[in-house]
C-alpha cells in the first residue's frame, strides 16, 4: 500500500474540505476513505436549498454544495477510496479497512483526520414505551427513503423532536403528499434553526407542540397511532394531558450523536458534553497527529462552519505530517473556562503560543437566552463583548480571538467565555 | 393446502423448534406450523433474558428442575453441534441483606437437590473477585459456575435449520383455528386450510392453553406474564462478566444484569401479569421499574447507554410447572405447555423428552440418516485477516459492510436469507445476523437490508416488511402521492 501523509476518515463535507485544505498546505499524499459508494456524505440526501450562504454567498442544495468540494478534491488529484469501511485505527495510526476488491488491508499515514459525521438518536435510546411496529423511522432514514430511493415511508405522520432534519422532513413529506400532523418537542424551545421553523412548519401550517413528547406507540405490525402528552419542567409527562393521534408513521429527530467508535477504539479522549474528541487549538485530539472536524467533533447546524473547521484541521494535519509536529513551541496549555449558561466550547483547551493568526471557538448555550452579551475574558480582562439579542441551543455561537489579542499578555493565565445581561 | 403429516408441531419458538429437531432423529414426516412469518418471531423465544440457568431455582423434584439441569448440561455440546453462540460465564445470586441470608441458603440447598454442580456460597473477597461490579455492601451470593448465556435467536434458528435439514417442513403465516380428532387422526384447521396429522405437539407458548383446552378433558390456564428489558451498548459490554441476579421474589427471578453473548449488557425483566397474549409492548411503568431496580446488586450501571428496550411474555401456567406429554382425554395430542422461565435453558431437554414420548406412541424408527450438526452463518469479524481475505476473494459480498454498528457484511445477510428457513423480513435478518441490532438501531442499514431482501427474494421493495404480515416499511412511491393529492 502506498505511503500516505494524511488519511481522512469520511468523504462528507468535513472530510472533503479537510483534504483540499491539507493539499493546499503542502501535503500531497492524501487519502480519503469513505464507506458509501459516492462522496458527499449526508449532503447527498439533503436535496433542499439553504447550504453555502456563508461560504459561497448563494443558496445551494446539499448535493450542489458537496459537488463544489468534490470538484476541489478531484482537481487536486487526491486519492479517494470509496465503498470502503474503516474497521479500526490503532493508536499508532495504523488503519485497518475493508472493501470488496482489496479485502482487508492496512494503511499507516503520518496524520489522521477523523471526519466520520454523526448518527441520529434512536427510539431505543429515547426509551419511548409501546409496541415496536414498522413505521418508526429516524428523520434521516426517512429522508434517504424519500430523496434517494424514491419511496414514501408513510402517509399520516407525527414527528417527535424539532431538530433540523425533522423540520426539513416535515416539509419534504408534506410536499410529497403526506399529511404531517404535528411536530412534538420535549423541550420548551426548538432544537432546530429558526429559519427552518418558519420555512418548514409555519409556511405549511404544521403545529409545533413544545414541551410535549410521545408516551406510547400503538400498532402491532404497522404504527396505528401515538399518544402524546405534555411534559412539566422536569421533562416528565403530566398525567391527564395524554392525547391520542392516529398516524401510520413516527419520525424521530431527537438529537445527533457524533460517531466516534473508531476514535474510542484508538484511545482518543472523548468530551463528555459534545460526544466528540477533546481537541486543542489545532483541532488535534489527545493523540498527536490525530485531528478531528465536522459532526464527528461536535454537531453543527450549518455546513459552512463544518467546511471552515475541517479546512483548519486539514491544514494542521498537513503541517504535522510535513514537519513531524504541528508546532514545536508549546510552553503551556490552558483550559477554556465556561460560565453563564454555555454548555461546551470547541476547542476545550489551547496552547496560546501555537495559535497562528486567530482562533475560532465554537460553542452552544444550554437554554434560550435573550438580551445577553457574549464575553471573552483573558486574565480577568474583557477583550471581546458581543451583544447577542437571542441565543438558543439550536444555533451554534462562535467567537474569534485574534493572535494579537493574546500577544498583549506576557503569559495567558486564563480564558473565560461567559455571558452577561445586555 | 391439504397436507398430511405424521406429526404437526404448532409453534416455531424455541420449544417447537427443539421438538422438531429432536423429532427429526426419527423417521417421521413432520411439519411446524407458525402463525408468524418466521421462527422465533412472535413469542417468548424472541424476548427473554438469554440465560441458560444453572437450575438451582426450580423447585426440587419438579419436571422444571429436572429439565433445566438437563438442558443446561446439553447446551454446551449442542452449541458446538449446531454452531450457535453460547458462553459459560457463571451466575451469581446476590443477597444484599443479612436478614435474607436464609433464602440464599435455601436456594443453595434447593440447587444441591436439583443436582446443580459446583454451587458455592461466596462472600467478601471471593465474591468481589468473581464479579467486581457487585456492590461492596452485598452480604453474600450464590455462585453457580454452570450458569451460562446464549443467543436465543441463534439457538432457535439453529434448531429449526437442523430440523429442516433432517426433513421437517416449516409452514409460516398460518394460524391454527380449530382442532378435531376424526378418523383416527387430527384435523388441524388453519386460516390457510386443513392440515391432517397423526399426532400434534402443542408448543404454542401463551396460546398453549387455548389449543389444549380445545381437546383435553383436563383444562389448563396460562397467564401471559410480561417482562420488560433494557439492552445496553457494547461500550458498556464489560460492565459485568457474570450473570448477576438479585435474590428471587414471589414474582420471578428479579431484575438481573448480565452480559450477552454479543457483548451487550441486558437488564431486566419485570414481572407483570396481563391479559393480552401478544402484549409485547413496553410501558413507562415497566421501564421505570427496570431502571429503579437495575442497580440494587451492582454499582455504577451505565443506564445512559441503553440502545433499546423490549418486552417478552412468559407463558405462566397456574401450577408453575412444565406440562409435557399426552394431554388427558386425547389421542396423540401432546403438550409442551407452561414453558416459562427456565424454558430457554430447558428447551433442548424439553425437545428431547417430547420427541421421545411421541416416537414411542407412534412407534417411530430411528432416522439412520439424521444429521446432528449444522453450520452457522460465517461471521466475518470473527475470522483472522487471512481468512477474511480468502472469504472476500471467494465472495466479494463479504467485503461490503452493511451494518456498521455490528460490522455485518452483505455476505452474511445474503446467507441469512438464502439458507433453509431463511430470513424474510428486516427482523428476520436482524435475529440471524444482528444487522440493525446495534447502537443506531438500523438507522443506517435498514434501507440497505431492505434492498438486499427485495433483490434476494425477487420482491418489490414495497413488499418488504419489518416482521411479516402488514408490517410494511413503505407506503408507496414518492411523488406519486403528491400527484394523487393534487388531483383532489
Amino acid at each position: 500500500m502506498k505511503q500516505y501523509d494524511i488519511a481522512i476518515i469520511g468523504a462528507g463535507p468535513a472530510g472533503l474540505a479537510a483534504a483540499a485544505a491539507a493539499y493546499d498546505a503542502g501535503a500531497k499524499n492524501i487519502i480519503i476513505i469513505e464507506r458509501e459508494d459516492a462522496p458527499g456524505g449526508i449532503l447527498n440526501q439533503c436535496i433542499h436549498a439553504g447550504f453555502g450562504l456563508h461560504t459561497f454567498n448563494e443558496e445551494l442544495t446539499g448535493p450542489e454544495y458537496a459537488a463544489r468540494f468534490i470538484a476541489r478534491v478531484k482537481e487536486r488529484g487526491i486519492d479517494m477510496l470509496l465503498s470502503t469501511m474503516v474497521l479500526s485505527i490503532a493508536r499508532d495510526k495504523t488503519i485497518t479497512a475493508m472493501n470488496r476488491t482489496q479485502g482487508v488491508f492496512t494503511i499507516q499515514p503520518k496524520a489522521v483526520v477523523l471526519c466520520m459525521g454523526c448518527r441520529e438518536r434512536s427510539r431505543g435510546a429515547l426509551n419511548i414505551p409501546g409496541f415496536r411496529p414498522a413505521g418508526i423511522y429516524s428523520a434521516g432514514t426517512a429522508q434517504k427513503l424519500v430523496n434517494i430511493m424514491g419511496y414514501m415511508p408513510g402517509r399520516e405522520v407525527v414527528i417527535l423532536g424539532s431538530g433540523d432534519i425533522g423540520l426539513i422532513m416535515a416539509r419534504r413529506m408534506t410536499l410529497e403528499g403526506a399529511h404531517v400532523k404535528l411536530v412534538a418537542e420535549l423541550m420548551p424551545y426548538s432544537g432546530g434553526l429558526k429559519r427552518n421553523i418558519v420555512q418548514c412548519l409555519d409556511d405549511f401550517d404544521i403545529p409545533l407542540m413544545l414541551s410535549h413528547t410521545v408516551v406510547d406507540i400503538h400498532g402491532r405490525e404497522r404504527v396505528e397511532g401515538v399518544t402524546i402528552a405534555e411534559v412539566g419542567a422536569d421533562l416528565k409527562p403530566i398525567a391527564g394531558t395524554e392525547e391520542y393521534y392516529p398516524c401510520d408513521t413516527l419520525l424521530l429527530s431527537c438529537g445527533l450523536i457524533p460517531e466516534n467508535e473508531l476514535s474510542r477504539g484508538m484511545g482518543v479522549g472523548i468530551h463528555p458534553v459534545t460526544g466528540g474528541p477533546m481537541v486543542n487549538e489545532s483541532l488535534e485530539t489527545d493523540i498527536e497527529g490525530v485531528f478531528s472536524a465536522g459532526n464527528a467533533l461536535h454537531v453543527h447546524d450549518l455546513v459552512d462552519y463544518v467546511s471552515e473547521e475541517a479546512a483548519a484541521a486539514g491544514r494542521n494535519a498537513a503541517q504535522f505530517a510535513l514537519a513531524g509536529n504541528a508546532n514545536e513551541v508549546c510552553t503551556q496549555r490552558i483550559c477554556i473556562e465556561l460560565s453563564g449558561g454555555i454548555r461546551y466550547a470547541v476547542p476545550s483547551a489551547i496552547a496560546p503560543d501555537r495559535i497562528q493568526s486567530s482562533l475560532t471557538i465554537r460553542m452552544r448555550v444550554g437554554s434560550v437566552m435573550k438580551n445577553k452579551r457574549l464575553n471573552v475574558i483573558i486574565n480577568g480582562e474583557k477583550i471581546i463583548s458581543r451583544p447577542r439579542p437571542v441565543m438558543a441551543p439550536g444555533e451554534m455561537e462562535q467567537v474569534v480571538i485574534m493572535k494579537d489579542m493574546l500577544d498583549k499578555y506576557a503569559k495567558v493565565e486564563s480564558i473565560l467565555i461567559t455571558t452577561e445581561d445586555m | 393446502m391439504n397436507k398430511q403429516y405424521d406429526v404437526v408441531i404448532i409453534g416455531a419458538g424455541v420449544t417447537g423448534c427443539a421438538a422438531a429437531r429432536y423429532l427429526s432423529r426419527y423417521n417421521v414426516h413432520a411439519a411446524v406450523i407458525e402463525r408468524a412469518e418466521d421462527v422465533c418471531a412472535a413469542g417468548a423465544s424472541k424476548a427473554n433474558s438469554a440465560i441458560v440457568h444453572a437450575g438451582f431455582d426450580a423447585k426440587a423434584g419438579s419436571l422444571m428442575a429436572k429439565l433445566n439441569v438437563e438442558g443446561s448440561r446439553i447446551m454446551p455440546k449442542l452449541a458446538e453441534e449446531l454452531d450457535f453462540s453460547y458462553m459459560n460465564n457463571g451466575s451469581l445470586v446476590v443477597c444484599m441483606d443479612e436478614a435474607d441470608y436464609g433464602k440464599l441458603e435455601r436456594l443453595y440447598q434447593n440447587g444441591l437437590k436439583n443436582g446443580v454442580e459446583g454451587l458455592e456460597i461466596v462472600r467478601g473477597e471471593r465474591l468481589r473477585e468473581l464479579e467486581p461490579a457487585v456492590r461492596s455492601e452485598a452480604y453474600a451470593a450464590l455462585w453457580a459456575p454452570t450458569g451460562a448465556i446464549v443467543c436465543p435467536f441463534g439457538l432457535t434458528v439453529a434448531l429449526a435449520e437442523n430440523a429442516a435439514a433432517n426433513g421437517v417442513e416449516f409452514i409460516f403465516n398460518t394460524a391454527v383455528t380449530a382442532l378435531r380428532h376424526e378418523g383416527g387422526a387430527w384435523s388441524v384447521q388453519t386460516d390457510k386450510g386443513l392440515i391432517r396429522a397423526d399426532a400434534v405437539i402443542n408448543a404454542a407458548g401463551t396460546y398453549a392453553d387455548v389449543l389444549h383446552n380445545m381437546v383435553s378433558t383436563k383444562k389448563i390456564h396460562i397467564t401471559p406474564r410480561k417482562g420488560e428489558y433494557m439492552l445496553l451498548d457494547h461500550a458498556a459490554g464489560d460492565f459485568v462478566k457474570r450473570t448477576v441476579f438479585q435474590l428471587p421474589t414471589k414474582l420471578g427471578k428479579g431484575v438481573l444484569v448480565s452480559p450477552t453473548v454479543h457483548g451487550n449488557i441486558i437488564v431486566g425483566p419485570t414481572a407483570e401479569d396481563i391479559f393480552d397474549r401478544d402484549g409485547v409492548n413496553t410501558t413507562q411503568a415497566g421501564l421505570d421499574a427496570v431502571r429503579q431496580r437495575a442497580d440494587l446488586a451492582v454499582e455504577g450501571l451505565p443506564l445512559k447507554q441503553v440502545i433499546t428496550s423490549f418486552a417478552g411474555l412468559r407463558a405462566h401456567e397456574d401450577g408453575h410447572e412444565f406440562i409435557i406429554g399426552r394431554a388427558e382425554g386425547t389421542e396423540n395430542f401432546f403438550d409442551c405447555a407452561g414453558i416459562e422461565s427456565p424454558g430457554l435453558s430447558s428447551a433442548p431437554a424439553v425437545g428431547k423428552m417430547i420427541s421421545d414420548i411421541v416416537a414411542e406412541e407412534l412407534k417411530l424408527d430411528k432416522n439412520a440418516a439424521f444429521i446432528p450438526t449444522r453450520k452457522g452463518i460465517t461471521e466475518l469479524k470473527k475470522l483472522s485477516m487471512a481468512e477474511q481475505n480468502a472469504l472476500i476473494r471467494q465472495n466479494s459480498a463479504y467485503g461490503r459492510i452493511v451494518c456498521r454498528c455490528e460490522s455485518i457484511t452483505e455476505g452474511e445477510i445474503v446467507d441469512a436469507i438464502r439458507r433453509p428457513v431463511g430470513a424474510r423480513s428486516l427482523d428476520g435478518v436482524k435475529r440471524r445476523v444482528r444487522a440493525g441490532m446495534g447502537r443506531c438501531q438500523g438507522g443506517f442499514c435498514s434501507t440497505r437490508v431492505m434492498e438486499i431482501l427485495a433483490r434476494e427474494l425477487k420482491a418489490s421493495l414495497a413488499d418488504i416488511t419489518k416482521s411479516g404480515g402488514e408490517a410494511k416499511l413503505i407506503t408507496g412511491l414518492a411523488k406519486q402521492e403528491a400527484e394523487k393529492y393534487e388531483t383532489i
